[in-house]
């Protein structure tokens, strides 16, 4: 299954700051759009349930006092073996040809939910509400929309991601802003004892650190004294020697 | 994973259903090739037939419990070149309509010898049915094991001892019925059928007890290292992201206490080996202990798939530890 062209999402967990905008925008994008709804159930209940295909998780890795907090969002890898494909029985999960991205036919779907037991990442969610299996679709409907300007032609999360940590485009491409951030940046996969070789990719933390020094503190030379008035001479000028 | 009532009862139902029809085929064999006149009336076939028949229909409907669009399951069948799942949809209205014909068969009494044999021996139509049944049945047996046991994400399920377990107790149970069965009727193959079940309770009981012993040491797929590629030995979720219930919450995890599978283990142990090979053993010939061996053992059976799918811990529950 190897696609000319693999559409992902290349996600940089130096910058994630955990903040779910790119939840809350692919929900509102999706639900009310192409792959919607995304159904809630008692939303405002104690017990609130609901389909999303993007998920922010946090994890809290080393030990204690040298941790770091790493924030993860999820979604569908669109992988480029996805195990979830071949053993949906109705043909309703498919993988495009045209550019990589997984998708499920809400038509063909008979919610047997099979497909989810072969996702390692917990990436598909049943919707009870119409019945069928949904997942992320990486703005299927967006990305390839002539009526938008050519810069808003990406998923809902990326466009919403306020820190800038998520990009898209193609990783077939090795001159994509994705393939170089992939490349530059010590991009990886998920899970790779799984076999799925997901698409996504992930930048992993980089430690930022910035040394300074003494003498950087003290202000050797302070710009003011060089924008005050310069020093007058005694002597006779320019404008004096020419007026005679 | 979350054990879901209609596969319980499909994936048991069948089971016995299946176990029935070979277990009527195998008598019609040893009657053939054995040495005495005996016989048995088609329509000790033919009834038999209708009640495994009637075990995989029920089958058949609790599935269409599990589909949110029963009215599409046809398509289903659409996908047997990569899906084990496309596959058993295929092979379950197969083997039932090879049922209606070997039973058809029987009860019309139309029967004859397709090719004749040097000993003076024949082939006759229901035998030859009888066989194609046979395989049927069994690879309605691989195709309900491979659904569970291609799943490489979940490791307890992923092994060979998924299929060879799923037959085994679907013989076994299947035996048990037909021993109660021929009994209630007094044939001749009753003996055959007690003897039988009798060993099959105790091959399925072994090869349960095997995936018990796999299971209990167990080595997970992934650790949270790699689910999310942080280079580091000690990680810890802080969030799971919401603090409500999703998808991913719900079908993954059975949401019962480790005392309950336990105590359920015991129970099925007891209640689909134990008690029904004491009965069947005890109760040589009696047809109501046999009755009640069959479901005793079902019920067994029942909570055996129950714990089967509660001991299944699936790779994507790394991802779903901790609300915060
Ligand atoms: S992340 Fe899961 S659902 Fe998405 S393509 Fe991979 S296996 Fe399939
Ligand atoms: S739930 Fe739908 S998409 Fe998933 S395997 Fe079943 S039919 Fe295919």
């Amino acid at each position: 299954m190897a696609n000319e062209k693999q559409l992902a999402l290349v996600i940089d967990l130096n910058v994630c700051v955990g903040c779910h905008a790119c939840v809350t925008s692919c929900k509102e994008w999706n639900t009310s759009g192409w792959a919607g709804p995304l159904p809630d159930q008692d939303a405002y209940g104690k017990d609130p349930d609901g389909v999303f295909f993007n998920r922010v998780q946090t994890f809290e890795c080393g030990t204690f006092p040298d941790t770091e907090t790493v924030h993860f969002p999820k979604s569908c890898l669109h992988c480029e073996d996805p195990p979830c494909v071949p053993v949906c029985p109705t043909g309703a999960s498919y993988k495009r040809e045209s550019d990589g991205i997984v998708l499920v036919d809400y038509d063909k779907c008979i919610g047997c939910k099979y497909c989810s037991w072969n996702c390692p990442y917990g990436a598909r969610e049943f919707d009870e509400i119409t019945g069928v299996m949904k997942k992320c679709t990486l703005c299927v409907d967006r990305i390839y929309d002539e009526t938008l300007p050519p810069d808003r032609r990406k998923p809902a999360c990326v466009l919403a991601c306020p820190p800038g940590a998520r990009l898209f485009g193609d990783i077939k491409d090795p001159t994509s802003e994705a393939s170089k951030a992939i490349r530059d940046n010590g991009g990886y996969q998920l899970m790779p004892e799984a076999g799925t070789s997901p698409a996504n990719h992930y930048l992993p933390r980089r430690k930022t650190q910035s040394v300074v020094h003494e003498d950087q503190l003290q202000r050797a030379d302070n710009p003011l004294s060089r924008e005050a008035e310069p020093p007058k001479f005694g002597g006779p000028t320019i404008d004096d020697a020419s007026q005679w | 994973m979350r054990p879901a009532f209609s596969v319980l009862f499909l994936t048991t139902l069948i089971g016995a259903g299946q176990g029935l029809l070979i277990a009527l085929v195998a008598g019609q064999l040893f009657l053939v090739v054995g040495t005495g006149d005996a016989s048995l009336s088609g329509g000790f076939y033919a009834v038999g037939s209708l009640i495994a028949l009637v075990l995989l229909a029920l089958g058949l409907l609790a599935s269409f419990f599990h589909l949110a669009h029963p009215m599409r399951a046809w398509r289903a069948a659409t996908q047997w070149r990569t899906s084990w799942l496309s596959r058993e949809v295929i092979a379950l209205p197969a083997l039932m309509g090879l049922a209606v014909l070997y039973g058809g068969l029987h009860a019309l009494g139309w029967d004859g010898p397709l090719m004749h044999f040097a000993n003076g021996k024949s082939l006759d139509l229901t035998m030859a049915v009888g066989f194609v049944t046979v395989i049927a049945c069994l690879a309605l047996f691989l195709c309900t094991g491979m659904i569970y046991a291609c799943v490489k994400f979940i490791r307890e399920w992923h092994s060979v001892w998924t299929v060879i377990n799923y037959t085994m107790m679907g013989l076994a149970s299947g035996f048990v019925l037909a021993a109660a069965y021929a009994a209630s009727l007094g044939t001749v193959v009753t003996g055959l059928y007690v003897g039988t079940a009798l060993v099959l309770i105790v091959l399925a009981l072994v090869g349960r007890a095997i995936s018990l012993w796999r299971n209990a040491r167990i080595k997970p797929l992934a650790t949270l290292r790699g689910a999310i590629g942080a280079p580091h030995q000690n990680i810890r979720q802080v969030t799971q992201g919401f603090n409500g219930k999703s998808f991913n919450t719900k079908e993954f995890f059975h949401g019962k206490s480790p005392e309950t599978v336990r105590m359920l283990t015991t129970f099925f142990l007891a209640s689909g080996f134990a008690a029904p090979f004491a009965l069947v053993a005890l109760g040589m010939g009696s047809a109501a202990l046999l009755w009640l061996a069959f479901l005793v053992q079902y019920v067994g059976l029942l909570a055996e798939r129950w714990v089967f799918f509660a001991q299944g811990n699936h790779v994507q529950n790394l991802y779903y530890q901790r609300k915060g």
